[in-house]
């Protein structure tokens, strides 16, 4: 009987001496956090991807709370779903923003940007880019070693074994910008899904002179600037050899697609013409965009 | 003209490989499997063969369809837990069975599990011994007798450990003096001419092992000696106070799995330290809690107890003991 | 600490240095050294002569590039360099072989120097000299001690630990008197009493060679050293010789050491006593499999593709890489059209069954690459740190002290490639620093 006592009375003893002392450290550590907080972070996907620019969910809910509206903040994964959530919760409007997908621009796939090495290190587009130009010869191009892929938290990006170039998934696609971070040659970015889903870009960051470019790459923009001119509405530029579609002011009439020498510019998610037009079907040819209509 | 290639510096490379390494503990191995099958016969042959055999296809079985990655069973690998696992069981007919569980539990538990060669925190063959101690007592502690030279037959008459002899007659009140006269001649024990698993009844043959392995700088000195040079002094100090309750320290670290445990399954490189001070600490770990279990807890054996313990501080010693840094 | 023992492979030990033939066209790189690029001072048409300044130095990190050859500027453009980047460069058709007249061309000997140590820095930095042991860090920089340091010894590393290399081997048995003149240049620039020669145990002829002629000169000490790599990397070296360590972050000079290639000494004995701008190197071309070994004067600009044609006629068919350096720490040469520069010490090909890199497996914690490890890091460390992305723990773990040596990869059995990981976990790390700092 003493034995059952005694045991009850420590425990009991021990029990009631913690419950003091974690009642005070408890006190002395307290830490002030508006319950609002939980509930947005519960209202974000919970990835932590980092396209918003934050650390993650929970430090893009705080500064949510923090400055109690929406104003220039986003969550990119989410996107209009998520972002009604959190303007109801914080009883504001939510910011318009034209949905986002990546785009990979380049299109040194095995075949156009035939391999002149053999790359034999660790697989890591960052260590591969600062040894040399890549297999091709191409110091712009995809080096093919998936950071891209590998920085994708939702499944959206993977590699063609075939061409051994990233392929992005456009349903999966958030646009949440991981991508674009993770690559060294700053291939990947994000345009506007852009109307039925069709995109006019051109899939070259090549800077060096025609000549020079086609020498690594068949598919290489030259700079010739045929596109700029072609364009009705301005929204071609070429720059240190190399076009750029500004998404904004494009209206998609495909006009450049046409006038490019090397099949530089890609139209994808366009229906296929009638047999006559000349423009190629670069949707395929890429690979990067299957059709979703 | 083939396609050059480039990658980063250095450009050339060592011949060591991880393969060589494990068939080089294969081969160092020998001698020990050689001397079990002079004592114990058939039995020790069938026991290895089997064990081995069964390492190899648990891990191709798992590999190939759980894992589902490129087999890698002819890195020796699972070679060699199988050899330490045949070591570690008692060479009777019952055993030629049950260590296929102990292999399945090895290879499954101890090894795949966790990631396969080089991720398992704990040594696979020590995971499946204990996992047979516990589960098959009896079998685990039935010793054959130890015949003459290359017996056909073992039969089922059982005999006894020293140490198991020992730690018996001790409960029953004897004291050493009392019993040290049926014990092995020290020669015998030396040679491996006593009871007990099938790998750690001869210092000798495992010794030739070990030289072998330290001379191809697969092993350093430091966890062997430190786990023997504990193993000794701390049962010396304890004989040294009172020499009717424990044994003399030579006896001590000749008997039983110390020898085995010390020179390859402490100095498994997966679950030891790397730096010289934290292989020191781990082996000073191992012979203090061996002579710990063997003299105060229940199983009159306690290698694999204390390897496994230290195993699990190995991440810890890895942290404390960093190597010296050239710069600072 | 630490060390690995590769393969020494000195074939080309034996092969005197011959003069390289010019070539029909040559491309000079503005950035032959470490730093910001020169900036091109000839326009398109220029006559130009060999030792002429062509690139001038405007930046403080920068050196002078002189023309190596005659002939006239065909363009001013840019030119993939040996890993395929664009680099600004000249490019010259190669007529005759005229020289500036200033330059003394005669094999005499000179060995009186009355420049004064300010004066032997400005005509370091207008030759264009830079350090020749691989890393290109422009020599006037180096002998311009700031005024709050002092510098107590200078050390000449002949050490040449690197397999296959033998171009300062055969510099040392040929120009011993000049190496020795250009050493006293140094020590009287830095003003200390000591000149030291580290040279590897496994080379006794330079060492006899060089002990004879150093005898004859005031203050320099030939140091044999203990067969090792790396023993000539710098901070091994210093510690070596001096006893020293370089601490963390910090350079030679801290610890009072100022460390030049022996090769380096002969550029700087032709540029103070001849007025010989730094237009050429000695150059080992060498590989297992090639019929001959060579060791060639070779003036900057010649291409890749001009050094294999003339030396074997072409690749071997089983070759599986080539060199610019040695094995173990020179790089993998991507684009044979580019032109040799000031850094390259060797063309080194290499056979595809030694050069393709075995499959990975996983790191069995032998500890190899830590034991090996000269300055007492944790490889296996880093790999795992820097592939889970956490690179300021790496950084925690002392990652810059790496010095590239690589002796991680090479004694690593599971293949696992250690020192490309490292290299992006130091870029990373540095990336960060970076940010931190602004």
């Amino acid at each position: 009987m003493t034995e059952i006592l005694s045991a009850v009375l420590v425990l009991s003893i021990t029990g009631a001496i913690f419950a003091v002392v974690l009642y005070f450290v408890a006190q002395k550590f307290k830490v002030i956090e508006d319950p609002l907080i939980d509930v947005v972070a519960e209202a974000l996907p919970g990835a932590n991807c980092g396209g918003c620019g934050k650390a993650g969910c929970r430090a893009m809910a705080e500064a949510f709370v923090k400055q109690g509206n929406m104003d220039g903040l986003s969550c990119p994964a989410g996107g209009a779903e998520v972002a009604k959530k959190i303007a109801e919760i914080l009883g504001c409007t939510p910011e318009e923003k034209e949905p986002q997908v990546a785009v990979v621009r380049c299109n040194g796939s095995c075949a156009n940007a035939t391999a002149k090495t053999k790359y034999d290190g660790m697989r890591d587009c960052t260590f591969a880019n600062s040894l040399y130009s890549g297999e091709s010869g191409c110091a712009f191009g995809c080096l093919g070693l998936g950071n891209c892929a590998k920085a994708c938290q939702f499944d959206a990006l993977s590699l063609d074994p075939e061409t051994g170039l990233p392929v992005v998934n456009e349903e999966k696609c958030v646009a949440c910008g991981a991508c674009v971070k993770a690559c060294p040659r700053g291939i990947i970015e994000l345009r506007n899904k852009g109307k039925n889903n069709r995109r006019v870009f051109v899939a070259c960051r090549n800077k060096e002179k025609g000549a020079d470019a086609r020498k690594s790459c068949s598919a290489a923009c030259i700079g010739c600037g045929k596109c700029a001119k072609t364009c009705p509405f301005g929204a071609i530029t070429v720059e240190n050899n190399v076009a750029y579609i500004d998404f904004n002011v494009c209206k998609l009439c495909r006009k450049c697609v046409a006038e490019c020498p090397t099949g530089a510019i890609h139209a994808v998610n366009f229906p296929p013409k009638p047999a006559a037009a000349p423009t190629p079907a670069p949707a395929d040819e890429t690979g990067s965009n299957p059709k979703n209509e | 003209m083939k396609l050059l290639n480039v990658s980063g510096s250095p450009h050339v490379h060592s011949d060591e490989s991880t393969k060589k390494i494990m068939w080089r503990v294969n081969l160092a191995l020998v001698p020990s499997l050689l001397v079990a099958i002079a004592f114990f016969g058939v039995n020790a042959l069938l026991i290895s063969i089997i064990s081995v055999a069964s390492c190899l296809l648990f891990q191709w079985l798992i590999e190939k369809f759980i894992m589902k990655v490129p087999s890698t069973i002819w890195d020796g690998s699972a070679v060699v837990t199988g050899l330490l696992l045949a070591f570690n069981v008692p060479a009777t007919r019952e055993m030629i069975l049950l260590v296929i569980i102990a292999a399945l539990v090895a290879i499954g538990i101890g090894k795949m599990s966790f990631g396969g060669l080089g991720k398992n925190p704990f040594n696979p063959a020590l995971v499946g011994r204990v996992f047979m101690l516990i589960s098959f007592p009896v079998q685990m502690t039935t010793w054959p007798k130890v015949g003459g030279w290359f017996p056909v037959n073992v039969d089922a008459t059982t005999g006894a450990t020293p140490l198991g002899m020992i730690k018996e007659r001790l409960k029953n009140g004897e004291n050493l003096s009392e019993i040290m006269p049926d014990m092995p001649s020290l020669c015998d024990i030396f040679m491996g001419h006593i009871g007990g698993s099938l790998g750690e009844i001869s210092a000798l043959a495992i010794l030739i092992g070990a030289i072998y392995l330290l001379c191809r700088k697969i092993i350093t000195w430091h966890i062997p000696v430190s786990f023997i040079a504990t193993a000794f002094i701390f049962s010396g100090i304890l004989w040294l106070c009172n020499d009717e309750q424990f044994i003399d320290p030579l006896t001590t670290i000749l008997t039983g799995g110390i020898m085995l445990g010390a020179c390859f399954m402490a100095t498994d490189m997966v679950t030891s330290p790397m730096t010289k001070g934290g292989q020191l600490i781990f082996g000073f770990g191992c012979g203090l809690l061996t002579i710990i279990i063997r003299n105060w807890g229940n199983y009159p054996e306690g290698v694999s107890f204390a390897i496994l313990l230290m195993n699990s501080v190995t991440p810890l010693l890895n942290r404390w003991f960093k190597p010296k840094r050239f710069a600072n | 600490m630490g060390g690995v023992h590769p393969e020494e492979n000195k074939i080309s030990t034996a092969a005197a240095i011959e003069e390289f033939p010019l070539p029909k066209t040559a491309v000079i790189l503005m950035n032959q050294h470490l730093g910001a690029p020169a900036t091109p001072c000839v326009a398109k048409g220029d006559k130009v002569k060999v030792g002429q300044l062509v690139g001038k130095a405007e930046a403080f990190m920068c050196a002078n590039v002189h023309s190596p050859f005659s002939g006239t500027v065909a363009k001013i453009d840019t030119c993939k360099d040996a890993f395929g980047l664009a680099k600004p460069a000249i490019y010259i058709n190669v007529e005759g072989d005229e020289w500036e007249e200033s330059i003394d061309r005669t094999p005499d000997i000179v060995k009186e120097c009355t420049l004064e140590p300010k004066e032997i820095v400005d005509k370091l930095k207008a030759m264009g000299v830079v350090g020749l042991g691989g890393a290109t860090f422009p020599t006037h920089i180096k002998y311009s001690v700031p005024p709050d340091k002092k510098a107590e010894y200078l050390i000449i590393n002949a050490v040449e630990c690197e397999p296959y290399l033998t171009s300062d081997h055969r510099v040392m048995m040929e120009h011993a008197e000049e190496i020795c003149i250009g050493v006293s240049i140094l020590r009287k620039c830095l003003g200390v009493p000591k000149a030291y020669i580290g040279i590897e145990n496994n080379k006794p002829e330079p060492i006899a060679v060089m002990t004879d002629m150093a005898a004859k000169f005031e203050g320099i000490v030939v140091e044999p050293l203990k067969v090792k790599y790396p023993q000539g990397a710098e901070k091994q070296l210093i510690n070596a010789i001096t006893g020293r360590r370089v601490p963390s972050g910090k350079l030679p000079i801290d610890v009072g050491c100022v460390v030049s290639n022996v090769g380096t000494a002969y550029a700087v004995y032709e540029a103070i006593q001849k007025n010989k701008p730094l237009i050429e190197n000695i150059l080992t071309v060498t590989g297992k499999k090639l019929e001959k070994q060579h060791n060639y004067h070779v003036r900057f600009g010649t291409t890749y593709n001009d050094l294999i044609a003339h030396s074997m006629g072409s690749l071997p068919e089983t070759t599986g890489k080539v060199i610019s350096g040695g094995p173990m720490m020179g790089k993998a040469v991507s684009n044979l059209d580019a032109p040799t520069t000031k850094g390259a010490s060797s063309l080194l090909v290499i056979d595809e069954g030694e050069a393709v890199r075995a499959e990975e497996s996983n790191c069995i914690r032998c500890g190899k690459c830590m034991n090996a490890c000269p300055m007492g890091l944790e490889p296996y460390l880093f790999s795992a740190l820097v592939k889970n992305h956490r690179i300021e723990e790496a950084g925690a773990h002392n990652i810059l002290d790496c010095i590239e040596c690589g002796c991680c990869f090479f004694s690593c059995p599971a293949n696992k490639p250690l020192l490309d990981e490292i290299r992006l976990g130091k870029n990373l790390y540095r990336g960060i620093l970076m940010a931190k700092k602004k």
